[in-house]
């Protein structure tokens, strides 16, 4: 292998790796505050990329329908618990309005928007935004819906919720999306050459945007009063709601986050490869192993596991290109073994 | 709750044995084929999970190991299917065993997240290596045989299947009712508990890991032979997450779960998958929906699976009754259980010179002096935040000292951890009670008891521990009659009162025949009356010629209890005396109270 292979493959690990670092990063922050281990991430990815595709062919995104749906889901889940405890305070009218506006209101809206304006002809940060405006919220309503009613299960059960949701996120993707793949037009056609290495625009927007979203998440969490509480909540839940700090609050602005993240990863890699309902799982599960190589606890730590992950699948895909995804897998194997014996002593349940 | 059921649950599983011999059309024999081999993986789960308190996504990985290693011996190399039985046993547990061991010291999650890794991987590795045929996989797998007879048909694997699954039940339920049975049920408790009974608690989660992946390993075996041809397909992670959701569903933490799990699953999935389409039209994989909702709504509604609602009906009807009985008469043997010889009245046992802990920059305790005689009762006791549990965790093992030396009978102990701490003959009781709540206060109590038997896993499951098993149920019910529970042998211990709780915890203490015990705050939160029993249990012990650390921070408790008291303030020692000086110490006064400026 030559100079310019090992550095293609090195552009194109970090870029990769920059993807799943922020998919590391969406997975540390949703278990801190909640203690989900945020299965559906993937789904986040596929419907993104499928739902960005879908503007630029000027079809209508169909997700939009799965919002609707959701809304009104969340919206009788809200109000069969304000009428539950009907008994012990009254009716919490101003919360149920909101619920009304959020649950209700809101995903029409973005209805009428889908098929008033003419998506095809805007910029692409446009139609990833208003991408992101249909799944932020759709994260959000999944954690109200599903994980809300019971935040204070076990770890065990949070994560079997998750997988049913995520069975039932990858029913609904095939439903919607079909089992067709797409890709998405490319952010730009620009490319340089950096010394003998070929550096390509894509791959130069990919790291920026994971750049600058891992820079603003380090901001948010570290220097803004709403992050500190979210980082209390993730030390210790009941503390948090003893200070005031409502930790259901927490774990819907976590989802947000997340379900954001995922949608920007599965825009970022959407240009590049064909991106299917069932894409995201695979690639969110890299994200994990990413994750677990940062202990599920630490930013950096996971930031840094991302980029070996990356560099590791893209110099296996030169060399073992059939045991690509064997290799990065078993790569948790050693990875754990070294926290075991570095670890003190077991932790306590 | 872990009372009897049992006639509900062999009906069930007679049922299951009559099936076959009706009149039923093929199609119901193949999905009885399925849910025997679903039932088995499930039943390993329940194990791992339930009782055990593990995690594991990566069942269908092993299953996937088992059904492989025969498949290639039996059609590349020709060997016999049963060599493939035993081989694949012994590649599904070295597996097994291997990520145990890097995954049980660290904290919970991390298993079913490294299962999850090792799951796709291996699914990745069955689809992509060459001698495994790749993703078509491995076909024209040869039929079952015994001494000639032919086992190829479904009905007559139907058979097989379920003698597997009622074998494995068998194993799974002796081992449960027995010596290491009850350090694996311990094991849910975390780690502090189990160790302090002496059980290793990291080679029970790997032993509970290698006996769920070898039933899964059974299961691939029986699947390969069933089915006669294999695939990746059915070894990849949503297998895996299936098989966790039968668990789950059926109701985690009970062994008659596993397969109330698999039957509801199996027909469900294949209801859904006739009806669905006829409902909803063939364009989507709607059977996924409903099934990843119907999990949620399942968990919402009960988090524990059906089986507990199954048998509290069923209870309604049939009184349950208790499971566990203790031998009437001491059994044979019961006199040559070894018992550690008791030192003399007024000797030194426990010794504690200098000993300092530090946490970073804070001293919780700093060079505390104090000593114990054989049948002496001593408190110690200091305002909230003295230092009085950091420095009982130092004496039981569970932190090391920073510096000093902590001796008991003469040997140190201060760097040794609990496990070995408690081998030397000191019993503990826990703040927090630790118990195990649905078990019996028989059951809890004979955990204390880990250390007087022997009997190997192993042996259990074959049932040859029952001599020992009774010796250490008849201990654990003279102990009972001891501190005075025996009224409540078989109720489970959760529903006790808590000064009960306390004193069950000293019984199961009594267990593991200390020379010491030491008792953390076992007054805390009781009543009067549960005070007053207690402190006759104490003065009780006392009388037996048992050695006593109480720590406490109750004054009134410890006055008319204790022979000498060592106070604490700051993480040092204040004052030491009778407990008459002690009430009349200045410096005690104003720790207690607040001194003058």
């Amino acid at each position: 292998m030559d100079f310019g292979i090992f550095a293609v493959l090195a552009q194109d690990g970090v870029t990769n790796g920059a993807v799943y670092a922020l998919l590391a990063m969406a997975l540390v922050l949703v278990f801190s505050v909640t203690r989900i281990i945020f299965l559906p991430q993937g789904e986040f990815i596929g419907f993104g990329a499928l739902t960005v595709a879908a503007l630029q062919s000027s079809q209508f995104p169909k997700l939009i329908w799965l919002l609707i749906g959701i809304g009104v889901l969340t919206f009788l889940v809200e109000l069969g618990s304000a009428l539950r405890q009907r008994r012990y305070k009254p009716l919490p009218r101003r919360l149920l309005m909101w619920s009304v506006i959020e649950n209700l209101i809101y995903p029409q809206f973005i209805w009428l928007l889908a098929h008033s304006l003419d998506w095809q002809g805007m910029p692409m940060a446009v139609q990833i935004l208003f991408t992101l405006a249909i799944t932020v919220p759709l994260g959000i309503m999944i954690y109200r819906v599903a994980f809300q009613p019971m935040a204070e299960a076990s770890v065990l059960v949070l994560l079997i919720v998750s997988v049913g949701v995520h069975f039932a996120m990858l029913g609904m993707g095939l439903f919607i999306f079909g089992p067709e793949g797409s890709t998405t037009h490319a952010f730009t056609e620009w490319s340089t050459a950096l010394g003998e290495m070929p550096v390509s625009g894509q791959s130069v927007v990919v790291m920026a945007v994971a750049g600058s979203l891992i820079g603003l998440l380090y901001l948010f969490f570290d220097r803004t009063l709403y992050g500190k509480a979210l980082r209390a909540t993730a030390v210790n839940r009941k503390g948090a709601q003893l200070v005031g700090i409502g930790t259901s609050q927490a774990g819907r602005m976590a989802f947000g986050l997340a379900a954001g993240l995922g949608t920007l990863a599965g825009t970022l890699i959407a240009p590049l490869n064909t991106v299917g309902y069932d894409t995201g799982f695979v690639v969110a599960l890299k994200g994990f192993v990413a994750a677990i190589v940062g202990g599920l606890a630490s930013y950096p730590l996971a930031a840094a596991g991302a980029l070996l992950v990356g560099l590791l699948e893209s110099y296996s895909s030169y060399w073992a290109s059939a045991y690509k995804e064997v290799i990065v897998f078993t790569l948790i194997i050693p990875v754990l073994a070294w926290r075991s014996l570095t670890s003190g002593h077991g932790d306590e349940e | 709750m872990k009372m009897s059921t049992k006639k509900l649950q062999w009906l069930m599983f007679g049922w299951f044995f009559v099936f076959p011999f009706l009149p039923v059309p093929g199609y119901w024999i193949t999905i009885g084929n399925y849910i025997g081999l679903y039932s088995i993986v499930a039943l390993g789960l329940v194990l791992l999970t339930g009782i055990g308190g593990l995690t594991s996504f990566g069942q269908a990985a092993f299953v996937g190991l088992g059904a492989y290693t025969t498949a290639y011996l039996s059609t590349t190399l020709g060997w016999s299917p049963w060599v493939g039985l035993g081989a694949g046993l012994v590649v599904s547990g070295l597996a097994a065993a291997l990520i145990g061991s890097v995954t049980v010291r660290l904290s919970g999650h991390f298993l079913p997240l490294a299962t999850i890794a090792w799951g796709l991987s291996l699914y990745y590795l069955f689809g992509t290596i060459e001698f495994l045929g790749k993703y078509d996989g491995l076909s024209g797998i040869p039929a079952l045989s015994v001494f000639g007879i032919d086992l190829s048909s479904p009905r007559v694997m139907y058979g097989v299947i379920w003698l597997c699954l009622g074998g494995c039940l068998m194993l799974v339920l002796n081992l449960l009712n027995s010596r290491p049975g009850r350090a694996i049920r311990a094991l849910a408790k975390g780690k502090t508990m189990p160790e302090a009974m002496g059980i290793h608690t990291a080679q029970y989660k790997i032993l509970i890991f290698v006996l769920a992946a070898l039933m899964a390993s059974l299961s691939g075996w029986l699947y390969a032979h069933l089915q006669r041809s294999v695939s990746a397909t059915p070894f990849g992670l949503h297998m895996g997450i299936e098989y966790l959701f039968m668990a789950v569903v059926g109701g985690v933490g009970h062994v008659w779960g596993a397969i109330l799990g698999a039957v509801v699953m199996t027909g469900m999935k294949s209801q859904l998958q006739d009806l669905l389409p006829l409902l909803l039209g063939s364009n989507g994989n709607f059977e996924i929906v409903v099934f990843g909702v119907m999990i949620v709504l399942l968990l919402l509604w009960s988090r524990d699976g059906l089986w507990p609602w199954v048998a509290g009906v069923w209870a309604k009807f049939h009184p349950p009754e208790p499971e566990v009985v203790a031998p009437a008469i001491a059994p044979d043997g019961y006199s040559d259980l070894p018992r550690r010889a008791r030192p003399q009245a007024g000797a030194l046992i426990l010794e504690v010179s200098d000993a300092r802990k530090q946490f970073g920059g804070l001293v919780a305790v700093k060079d505390m002096a104090f000593e114990i005689r054989a049948g002496e009762v001593v408190g110690l006791i200091g305002p909230n935040g003295a230092g009085k549990s950091t420095m009982f965790n130092l004496v039981t093992g569970v932190l090391p000292a920073t510096s000093g030396e902590i001796r008991f009978c003469g040997e140190r102990i201060d760097q040794l951890d609990s496990r070995h701490i408690v081998r030397m003959g000191i019993g503990r009781s826990f703040q927090h009670v630790h118990l195990i709540p649905h078990l019996s206060v028989l059951e809890n109590v004979a955990m204390g008891a880990h250390l007087r038997g022997r009997s190997s896993p192993l042996a259990a499951a074959l049932r040859l521990d029952r001599h020992e098993e009774a010796r250490l149920l008849f201990l654990a019910a003279e102990q009972i009659r001891r501190v005075g529970l025996e009224e409540h042998m078989h109720t489970p211990a959760g529903s006790l009162a808590l000064g009960q709780q306390r004193i069950l915890e000293i019984a199961r203490a009594l267990c593991t025949d200390p020379t010491l015990l030491l008792l953390d705050e076992p007054a805390a939160g009781l009543r009067l009356k549960e005070k007053e029993a207690l402190a006759d249990l104490i003065r009780q012990l006392k009388g037996e010629g048992m050695s006593v650390l109480l720590v406490e921070h109750d004054m009134d408790f410890v006055m008319g209890l204790t022979d000498r008291l060592v106070v604490m303030e700051f993480g040092s020692k204040i004052a030491e005396g009778l407990p008459a000086e002690i009430q009349n110490n200045e410096a005690v006064l104003a720790a207690y109270l607040g001194g003058v400026e």
